[in-house]
């Protein structure tokens, strides 16, 4: 069990306390002196500070947080409710579990801020089912905030500001972390993602209006109120400001989590993490969980933010830095994935039901060494086919890693072709 | 389901504006219960929520953790995504499935324990890993997971 990142910075620096856990804990270590600092200025002031500080979402897709607000309407007659989106599944993601378990205040104090910005009554906390641990950890502190009148009517003695949290259990389902598809589970449907417009701001949770950000994203939120917009834009870049929970996984020394300005260039976190195991030489990496494109060891240099990763036909994705030594199968990575993401599809759009399939078929076809070069080619084409058709982002989550591994290492592929078997003898086992 | 689930049931409608937004946590209780929701369990519960039954059976078989068959007393999960299959979660999984004498998922014999394969549980640090009854353990080997499964009664 992880309780504190390798590499600590604002948002970790107490994770290892379990004091932090508790709220006067949370308090004595400057806890609520960002939502003290919010509910003195007017909710409109609080959105554009948070516009101003640049805060991008922290689950995956990168949207300005303050902007997001923005989207929600200023007056409704109806409840205004607040989405918090735990349910972490993006394979080689594990930031949000841990901010859940050990830094759960954060997350509730974000919330609270976002909440009198936004004048929504009711938030609901989706985590995923199998974090049960983090489920623990944010029941306890809601129970906490209430019994110190921290949620429930006129909240630090401000009259109409009125919030309820409500910790949901998801079921498991890697669909669920689309905002659309959590939307539909959270009502207690299959979490089969909506098409869009409307947009959750204006038909959301049980039809009422509606903002979903990820829980790292409202953590960031106290530290912009608390020690102000210059301070958050002092770290990370430009466009991306502040720090992220990075989680190296697979063949490095010290796998873990860093917390690390964004922009940190890849080859420092790998640092971090001890290098490539037992001083071998390193293949390729995936940079942010397993929908993102791999990258080849040549573009170790790239700094870990969106702008940059982009102009590598990659993205920053949630952080989850995935290692592969010299040992590595790309075409087992491929059925891996591909297996993965027939198995979630939530079977909604033709082109990705099928497509997931077709392409899975073909990877492990392959990997067995009864892929032709027929196949291959239907490989490199199938997901052109899905990417961009679909009613929500996963096709394309889908078909990015495919086209990735054929980018950059095509030659394993055609190994297998032409070989009739798998030429990587040291690879890990599937 | 007994009156006391039920009523728990029942206590959770106030959290949603809409009693349904309760479904899924009225599955957990209903499970929690008898192990598994069947035919006849997803009728009671649709008669609760005011739905077709096949509303709720739609649900109970979209969602991994909900189960409509009889499971072991015990549940075993290998995480095999990438970041643990890397770390040699697929041979740990093989090994286990042979000690306990399952051979692909299933339970054994005896009913004691139902063994599977789970996508990533959030644990890619910390590989590999099982989840047991809920609970992770996790940087083991298969020496170590075989422990941990024999103390499984």
């Amino acid at each position: 069990m992880i309780v504190e990142p390798y590499v600590k910075n604002y948002l970790s620096e107490h994770y290892g306390d379990d004091a932090f856990r508790t709220l006067a804990g949370y308090e004595a270590m400057g806890g609520f002196a960002g939502l003290r600092k919010a509910v003195a200025l007017a909710p409109e002031q609080v959105t554009e500070l948070v516009k101003a500080s640049g805060l991008r979402g922290r689950g995956g897709a990168g949207f300005a947080t303050g902007l997001k607000w923005s989207f929600m309407p200023k007056t409704s007659d109806r409840m205004k409710v607040i989405v918090a989106n735990g349910d972490e599944s993006e394979p080689g993601s594990f930031k949000d579990r841990l901010i859940m378990e050990r830094g759960p205040f954060e997350v509730l104090e974000g919330i609270l801020i976002s909440a009198w910005a936004m004048g929504a009554q009711r938030t609901y906390l989706y985590v995923r089912g199998e974090y049960q641990e983090a489920i623990r950890a944010l029941e306890s502190a809601v129970k906490q905030l209430h019994a110190r009148k921290l949620l429930g009517k006129n909240i630090l003695g401000k009259k109409g500001f009125e919030h309820d949290i409500v910790v949901h259990s998801g079921a498991g389902a890697y669909i669920c972390g689309e905002e659309t598809g959590l939307l539909e589970s959270l009502e207690g449907k299959k979490g089969q993602p909506r098409k869009k417009p409307p947009f959750p701001a204006q038909h959301g949770a049980f039809g009422l209006p509606t903002t979903v950000n990820n829980v790292e994203t409202f953590a960031h939120v106290p530290f912009i109120l608390d020690r102000g917009v210059e301070w958050f834009k002092g770290r990370g870049t430009e466009k991306s400001p502040g720090t992220t929970l990075f989680g190296v996984s697979g063949h490095v020394e010290r796998p873990g989590l860093f917390e690390l300005p964004l922009g940190t260039p890849l080859r420092e976190v790998l640092g971090h993490a001890g290098g490539v195991r037992g001083g071998r030489r390193l293949k390729g990496v995936m940079p942010g969980g397993l929908s993102m494109p791999i990258l080849p060891p040549t573009e170790l240099e790239v700094p870990m933010a969106e702008e940059f990763l982009s102009q590598k036909g990659t993205h920053l994705g949630t952080g989850g830095v995935m290692v592969m030594d010299e040992s590595v199968c790309m075409v087992r990575v491929a059925t891996v994935v591909s297996y993965f993401f027939r198995d979630e599809s939530c079977g909604q759009c033709t082109q990705c039901r099928e497509g997931t399939a077709w392409v899975h078929k073909l990877c492990q076809k392959i990997e067995q060494g009864r892929g032709t070069e027929a196949d291959l080619a239907l490989l490199g084409d199938v997901p052109a086919l899905m990417e961009g058709q679909t009613i929500c982002a996963f096709a394309d989550a889908a078909a990015w890693p495919i086209q990735g591994l054929l980018r950059h290492f095509r030659d394993d592929f055609e190994a297998h072709v032409r070989e009739k078997k798998c030429p990587f003898p040291e690879s890990f086992e599937l | 389901m007994r009156p006391a689930t039920r009523a728990k049931i029942e206590s959770l409608f106030e959290r949603y504006p809409e009693k349904r937004g309760a479904l899924l946590p009225a599955i957990y209780l209903v499970q929690e219960e008898q192990g598994h929701v069947d035919a006849d369990g997803a009728r009671e519960l649709a008669a609760l929520f005011e739905l077709e039954p096949v509303e709720v059976w739609e649900v109970l078989t979209f969602y991994n953790m909900f189960y409509t068959e009889p499971q072991g007393r015990h549940h075993v999960y290998v995480c095999t995504n990438l970041p643990c299959s890397l770390r040699g979660a697929r041979t740990l999984l093989k090994g286990l499935e042979s000690h306990l004498g399952v051979h692909g998922a299933g339970t054994t014999k005896d009913g004691r324990i139902t063994i599977g394969h789970e996508e990533c549980l959030g644990s890619c640090g910390t590989a590999p890993m099982l989840r047991v009854d809920g609970r992770y353990h996790e940087n083991l080997d298969l020496a170590a997971a075989r422990r941990i499964v024999d103390e499984l009664e």
